[in-house]
């Protein structure tokens, strides 16, 4: 393929059928049962995670010669060998109770050029590099596989275009602090104004019925005043999940710690530590139980620090789990060390694995998608390899 | 099909305005490039070197302050605390102005072509602050090094942003040492190189993502780069005592080994000339002003201009203009938030005194809080990549509906004296307007609603 169009190709993802079938009002169907009741929840983590600063290997004897700003602030001890980042600890409840665990040293097949953008649109492509190219994202393609997915199952939600869920199955979007309070008569006019451009007016369809959802959800919901946004994304999540929804997607920015990190990274972190908290404690306690929360970034970051206390974008990564469905209280993966013949490139942690069998492991134990699909459809040309049992 | 004057304000401009008669011809846009730049004057923006006192003042007062906090000097703390505070809330509460004042701009203007150039270069090196005043300075910056360079060459408008103090700081390079430096030895361990600049300079300001570059690239242009610095008193500097020794070796080129900042301009140049950049400018320029899918013969076209004037933009947006692909009225993109509000405002006819009496609040809530539900936090985008071009981006149902929100209730608000909406269809669209708008307009219960109508119509959003 020439050399713009890959990007492009992979950004040009949800076209106009796909968001009119997403339209419940195009598609009166009555709403089945979800086909599953288990509920998985994507956070992608944008700008590169530093997952060496996040679960510290503290163990390794490698490590302290390439981090002195990240060991500034001694993290919490999680099994000996890894330390978990201190703007963390309001999550150690959650890993002793065995509902917060890590995947270390993962990654997408990106390597080498270490552009945001691009290990975005991968990630969220879900395909390797060189591979087939998906004008999709594998969440959309998961829910393609099954029978009685509507609008309602999964939901990608916030401002952010979550691409992932781009494509043929039905996905509500909306961010929670959306509006549409106009007169009857006006939307109906809107309606018609929008008609000649099917994209506009699925969006408009679209929006409709979500705004009468959340104003709904907002009066149910308790009145603690204003949230954070982060917060409102993750009650809003939970409220659907709790309802029909059996996915739920959304993002989470501020990774790209190049300078400073000791600072810069705990404000990411709390946000994330917030948003896992809020979904536990927002859903039903029945819902949460079968639930897994997989938070995935494009790439890691260089092991050493860089020249101005930050780390610049490098290989190698961490995949964060949480919900009453995962098998946490552990770090999974094969740890490859870090001194410095072990790193990639001799600068990035090795990755040992590739995240997207992870994740396709947990959408196997939590749908029952078999092997074959996940591998030839929703991540094309992916090897699965043995089961990392990630899941209760 | 080619050039017609209705269309052009539309794909190349803010839309249509009761104020000006559309643009006559192509050689009229072009010429506008050139024009004196009668909206700068008209609605002031800062520009960063006024806007640099601003840092100045806010620096010497930190210092102040940290000097009476050592003191145990409680009365100057607090005086100096509220005098810091003012002088943070007047950068903030001034940069709201310059965002009325940009739109004002898109209002009045009749060189609409280069207002829109402004924008897309703006987005192209997008910079920004990330603590005090200078959180502040994006519309500055913009103003100094965009609206100059816009119609000279693209190694100007590079080295212009590349070198900038805002630029240098958002993208982490004024602390970047070469390991051997001499600065970095005397500091020891804790100094030495930051990449991101350099990554950003080749992966989006000039060969693109997929350009013919490897992470070696990256990091010999990195160390080529150190030096460049910047002081609040004396804006951008150059640092010998940071510079990596010895010579550097980028797309297979060496440079140095003599420390200059005539050696970074130069591999910027050089940069500017790779064919590689010529592709990705002409790419973001066809996707940008034409359609997510440009014809790739456009693209070529934009390409050969671009290499055959050795980066001079004049004859690029001669091609463009030139080119029939240009002229197809369909597919057409969907314009990003701000640029809404700017078009609703040149088609309202939108004048200073119906925002003059906005206090900070208002602002707030009638502008920077829709922007940021429509997807797109005034100036502040999330990383050095800009804003999306896609539609998809921009039609999403939360989007759209805080179009439709901000459409039917804002011009209601700054404008009592709202148009009649049977004229506005025509003002607003022209001899286009879809037969349902104009049905619409004539429908709606209420005036504004009807407005808003007319403003939401995707013949309005998309262009």
């Amino acid at each position: 393929m020439t050399s713009l169009s890959r990007r492009r190709f992979l950004t040009r993802a949800t076209l106009v059928g796909c968001s009119l079938a997403a339209s419940p009002l195009l598609t009166p169907v009555s709403f089945a049962q979800a086909p599953w009741d288990t509920r998985l929840v994507v956070i992608i983590l944008r700008g590169g995670m530093d997952g060496l600063d996040v679960v510290r290997p503290i163990g390794d004897p490698g490590f302290a010669a390439l981090r002195h700003a990240t060991l500034r602030d001694p993290g919490l001890d999680l099994d000996g060998f890894f330390q978990l980042h201190p703007a963390l600890g309001g999550l150690m409840p959650m890993w002793q109770r065995g509902q917060l665990g890590f995947v270390h040293a993962v990654s997408t097949p990106y390597r080498d050029k270490r552009s945001h953008f691009d290990g975005q649109d991968l990630l969220e492509a879900g395909t390797s590099e060189d591979g087939v190219v998906a004008r999709d994202g594998w969440l959309n393609r998961m829910l393609q596989q099954v029978p009685g997915v509507h609008a309602d199952t999964a939901y990608a939600i916030g401002h952010s275009d979550m691409r992932l869920l781009n494509g043929a199955a039905p996905v509500a979007n909306w961010a929670p602090d959306s509006d549409l309070r106009l007169s009857p008569q006006a939307l109906r006019l809107a309606e018609l104004v929008m008609e000649s451009d099917p994209q506009m007016h699925a969006a408009l369809a679209e929006a409709m019925s979500l705004s009468e959802g959340a104003q709904a959800a907002m009066m149910e919901g308790d009145a603690s005043g204003r949230q954070t946004p982060h917060a409102e994304i993750a009650h809003y999540a939970a409220d659907r999940l709790n309802k029909d929804a059996r996915v739920a997607a959304f993002s989470l920015n501020g990774w790209d710690t190049h300078r400073g990190q000791a600072n810069l990274l705990p404000r990411a972190l709390k946000p994330l530590q917030e948003t896992l908290l809020t979904l536990e404690k927002s859903m039903r306690p029945d819902a949460w139980q079968k639930t897994a929360v997989i938070a995935m970034t494009e790439f890691g970051r260089t092991a050493r620090e860089n020249g101005t206390r930050g780390t610049d974008h490098g290989t190698g990564g961490l995949m964060v789990m949480a919900g009453g469905a995962v098998r946490g209280g552990k770090v999974h993966g094969q740890w490859p060390g870090v001194t410095p013949d072990a790193l990639y490139g001799g600068r990035d942690l090795m990755p040992t694995r590739d995240v997207r069998a992870h994740a396709a492991w947990i959408m196997r134990g939590l749908t029952g998608i078999d092997n074959a699909t996940l591998e030839r459809h929703v991540f094309p040309g992916l090897e699965m390899g043995a089961d990392p049992q990630l899941l209760m | 099909m080619t050039f017609s004057p209705e269309f052009a304000e539309r794909r190349f401009g803010y839309g249509l305005s009761p104020l000006n008669p559309p643009v006559a011809s192509t050689a009229a846009m072009l010429a506008g490039i050139t024009a004196a730049d009668v909206q700068a004057e008209n609605f002031p923006i800062e520009g960063f070197e006024t806007f640099r006192n601003r840092m100045i003042l806010a620096t010497s007062k930190r210092k102040e302050l940290k000097k009476a906090r050592k003191a145990g000097a409680k009365d100057d703390v607090q005086r100096l605390t509220k005098e810091r505070k003012v002088i943070n809330r007047a950068a903030r509460q001034d940069s709201r102005r310059w965002m009325l004042a940009s739109m004002l701009r898109r209002a009045h203007t009749q060189q609409a072509f280069f207002e829109r150039l402004v924008a897309f270069w703006g987005d192209h090196f997008s910079a920004q602050g990330k603590a005090g005043v200078l959180r502040r300075g994006t519309a500055p910056f913009i103003e100094t090094v965009m609206r100059p360079h816009v119609g000279g060459r693209f190694a100007d408008l590079l080295i212009a942003a590349v070198t900038h103090p805002l630029m240098v700081h958002y993208l982490d390079q004024e602390r970047s040492m070469g390991p051997q430096s001499n600065r970095a030895l005397k500091i020891g361990r804790k100094a030495g190189l930051n990449e991101n600049l350099a990554r950003e300079v080749i992966e989006l300001h000039t060969l693109g993502v997929s350009g013919p570059y490897t992470q070696d690239d990256v990091r010999q242009l990195a160390e080529l780069f150190t030096g460049m610095s910047f002081q609040v008193e004396h804006g951008f500097k150059f640092r010998k005592d940071f510079v990596e020794p010895g010579t550097e070796t980028v797309l297979g080129k060496t440079y140095g080994p003599k420390p200059s900042i005539g050696v970074i301009h130069s591999v910027l140049e050089d940069l500017a000339r790779h064919p590689a950049t010529a592709r990705h400018i002409a790419q973001k320029l066809a996707v940008h002003f034409v359609s997510d899918m440009p014809d790739p013969l456009l693209v070529a076209h934009l390409e050969a201009a671009y290499l055959e004037n050795d980066g001079a933009l004049m004859p690029v947006y001669a091609a463009l203009l030139e080119h029939p692909a240009a002229w197809q009225e369909t597919a057409l993109n969907m314009r990003p938030a701000d640029e809404f509000i700017g078009a609703a405002f040149r088609a309202l006819g939108m004048t200073s005194g119906a925002v003059d009496g906005l206090v900070e609040k208002d602002i707030i809530d009638l502008f920077y809080k829709p922007m940021a539900l429509m997807g797109q936090t005034y100036q502040k985008p999330d990383g050095p990549d800009g804003w999306p071009e896609e539609d998809n981006a921009w039609v999403t149902p939360q989007g759209i509906a805080a179009r439709m929100e901000w459409a039917m209730q804002v011009p209601l608000r700054l404008m009592p004296e709202l148009p009649d909406p049977r004229d506005f269809v025509v003002t607003a669209l022209g001899a286009l307007a879809p037969p349902e708008v104009v049905f619409a307009a004539g429908a709606a219960e209420s005036r504004h609603e009807a407005i808003g109508l007319v403003l939401c119509a995707p013949a309005f959003q998309r262009r």
